[in-house]
């Protein structure tokens, strides 16, 4: 079974939030959960085409991520998409239209749950490829750079991306460049069934020494605590931002779910999740902490669960895309201004 | 008009295009200091610095992926792939990612990436330094592919990818770059997707890529001697592809060969086959030869590479035979 409870929950001092922010915080998460569950069922009962990845129990890190990035910076996303994309502030109605393959989807029905895309919004896509989206954050952060723009590039990615050779050209690439790049490393002991002891030569809290192999500044950060990662990517931010190059995050966090949605997880043992659910839920701490009554949780429960809703039925009325519509992007037109 | 080298051609359109414009830059292994493997870039680093001539570590991925993210945020990257065989590397990031990005997101990315390499036989590098992998390039839709064979083409179809929206893949034939060609005095763009007719001609139409069009424009020569007259087309642009041209040559002779150094199975040679008798099946007189390289790993020793990559004799042998097919 998976060890839980071993990290150490300690908040850096700077990272403070307001009681008000944080309960802003504990919404967002709110709806990246009520989303995936939505999504979920409507999967399992048929109604969305394609094939799902949730990332039920990982909502703090996507959430506290986002909050702390100005709206300039860009993020590259996972398969796991749905929470990234949310915490970057795309309307979970565009979201949802996404999944039913329409054009009112944040990718206009092109890309599914595995490529949400909102450039506007600085998502520069959710990657189907493992470890796919790292290098092009490197690229992003070496355009900043050269522009001069303060801006940072933000790769999400999980312990198995980790193993990849894209992984390691890009971390290289970035320290020896300085670049203003902030690896945020989803650390939640799973590379699709396979678990870290038969995917990684390192326990996961000492995944850090794959940063440091490279002098790459790293942290180890609490991923069920919404405030701590919201005042280390804070810390990280300022550090790239600044000039003096990356920042490896090493954010331990637990995945609740399968792989994907339908996945019997024939390879985890039965109590593990209830456990993890019990001890570990970032929702649940937070509220604790805020000290929320159940009175006031059921009535936030209430009105989430109703945008929702509510956004089901935007994409169920949506608009399909004309078939022929399937050609229209393949290549941009035309030729670019000169200088 | 001024004389440039292949070679020349790609420093002077990558150097233009950096005095005028701060979003290029370049980017690969080897390319500063050095000049480049093939000395391409030579003298740019004193140009124009470090930051826009940027030594690269040996991370293909890593090389085209940054490109990509810089390029998606405005910059007009020109990264280098020290021989196309390291493109296979690099594969992942071409041709999921670049190609990709704008149809996934629904048109809100433009990818303007342009990734130089080279290749060829003739030298004996063996087999990982010498491939043609163009044709792999032409199966993926959102890529566009130029394969240039002389200075001027060079100049005016490398201004172009720099400058088109999309991810272009750049080839450059090894043994090309010390020819040299007249070039025009202002750099006069090229679009992409259009051949170029070398030599008219009025019995058989070779369609021939990089060195091969060089190859080809000597049989042609000698096949005059024959009392044959050949119509030698470059496409310039695998994909896009300039299909009425070639068609309409094909409608004017006859009779087709094409020629490339790549290896004949599922080489170019087999789409311009398809696309010549589909557009020009009632005026064909022969069947479309094809010219290419054995099916074998390019081997070392001299003897047997020479065996290996055709050359023009293989295309005057390929013009004879479909002329020896009654009309």
């Amino acid at each position: 079974m998976t060890p839980v409870a071993q990290v150490e929950r300690k908040r850096p001092e700077a990272s403070s939030l307001g009681e008000e922010r944080l309960r802003e915080l504990f919404r967002e998460m709110l709806v990246i959960r009520r989303f995936e569950e939505k999504v979920e069922e409507q999967f399992r009962a048929g109604e969305l085409p394609g094939f799902l990845h949730v990332a039920i129990g990982q909502e703090a890190v996507a959430t506290g991520v986002c909050a702390a990035l100005e709206p300039t910076d860009v993020i590259a996303s996972t398969h796991r998409a749905h929470a990234h994309t949310i915490a970057k502030g795309t309307h979970i109605n565009a979201i949802m239209a996404e999944m039913y393959g329409k054009s009112e989807g944040c990718s206009q029905g092109f890309g599914g749950s595995m490529h949400l895309y909102d450039v506007a919004k600085g998502n520069l896509g959710a990657n189907a490829v493992v470890g796919g989206g790292l290098p092009q954050i490197a690229g992003a952060a070496l355009a900043f750079k050269l522009k001069h723009e303060p801006r940072v590039a933000v790769a999400f990615f999980g312990d198995g991306a980790t193993n990849t050779g894209a992984f390691h050209e890009s971390m290289n690439l970035a320290q020896l460049w300085t670049l203003p790049a902030v690896f945020v490393l989803e650390n939640n002991g799973w590379a699709e069934s396979t678990p870290a002891q038969q995917q990684l030569p390192l326990p996961v809290e000492e995944m850090e020494k794959r940063a440091l192999a490279y002098g790459m500044t790293s942290m180890e950060v609490d991923g069920q605590d919404v405030e701590a990662v919201y005042g280390a990517m804070r810390g990280a931010r300022e550090h790239a931002v600044s000039g003096q190059g990356p920042v490896f995050m090493n954010v331990r966090t637990y995945r609740f779910t399968g792989h994907y949605v339908g996945d019997p997880q024939v390879y985890r043992e039965k109590g593990e999740v209830h456990q993890l659910r019990e001890t570990q839920d970032p929702l649940e701490l937070l509220r604790v902490r805020l000290g929320m009554t159940s009175e006031e949780f059921e009535r936030l429960d209430a009105e989430v669960s109703a945008e929702v809703d509510a956004s089901v039925e935007f994409a169920k009325n949506g608009t399909d895309p004309k078939p022929e519509d399937a050609l229209k992007w393949v290549y941009a037109e035309g030729s670019l201004e000169r200088a | 008009m001024p004389e440039l080298t292949y070679r020349e051609a790609v420093r002077d359109t990558l150097s233009r295009a950096m005095r005028t414009d701060d979003r290029v830059f370049i980017m690969g292994e080897d390319i500063a200091e050095m000049g480049g493997s093939m000395g391409v870039t030579q003298g740019m680093l004193a140009e124009f610095g470090p930051e826009r001539v940027r030594n690269t570590p040996i991370s293909e991925i890593a090389i085209v992926g940054a490109g990509i993210g810089a390029a998606i945020q405005g910059m007009l990257p020109v990264v280098e792939i020290m021989y196309e065989d390291f493109l296979t590397i690099s594969m992942e990031q071409i041709v999921n990612q670049a190609a990709k990005h704008r149809t996934m997101s629904g048109g809100q990315v433009k990818v303007p990436l342009t990734i130089r390499t080279q290749g060829g036989a003739g030298w004996s590098p063996g087999a990982q330094h010498a491939q043609q992998l163009e044709s792999w390039f032409v199966h993926v839709p959102g890529l566009k592919v130029v394969f240039a064979s002389t200075p001027e083409d060079v100049r005016g179809l490398l201004w172009s990818s720099i400058y088109d929206p999309n991810p272009v893949i750049f080839f450059e034939h090894r043994t090309l770059y010390p020819i040299k060609g007249d070039v025009p005095e202002e750099l006069e763009p090229i679009p992409l997707g259009s051949a170029r007719v070398h030599r008219q001609g009025t019995d058989v139409t070779v369609i021939a890529t990089g060195r091969l069009v060089h190859e080809s424009l000597a049989a042609a020569a000698q096949a005059e001697e024959d009392g044959i007259s050949v119509e030698v087309v470059d496409p310039r642009t695998l994909s896009p592809l300039d299909v009425d041209t070639i068609v309409a040559s094909v409608k004017k002779t006859t009779r087709c060969v094409t020629a490339h150094e790549a290896v004949v199975p599922g080489g170019f040679g087999a789409e311009l086959a398809a696309v010549v008798q589909y557009g020009a099946f009632d005026y064909l007189d022969a069947p479309v030869e094809r010219v290419g390289a054995r099916f074998a790993p390019l081997p070392f020793a001299p003897v047997m590479e020479n065996y290996v990559v055709p050359h023009a004799a293989d295309v005057l042998a390929a013009i004879h035979r479909t002329v020896a097919r009654a009309a």
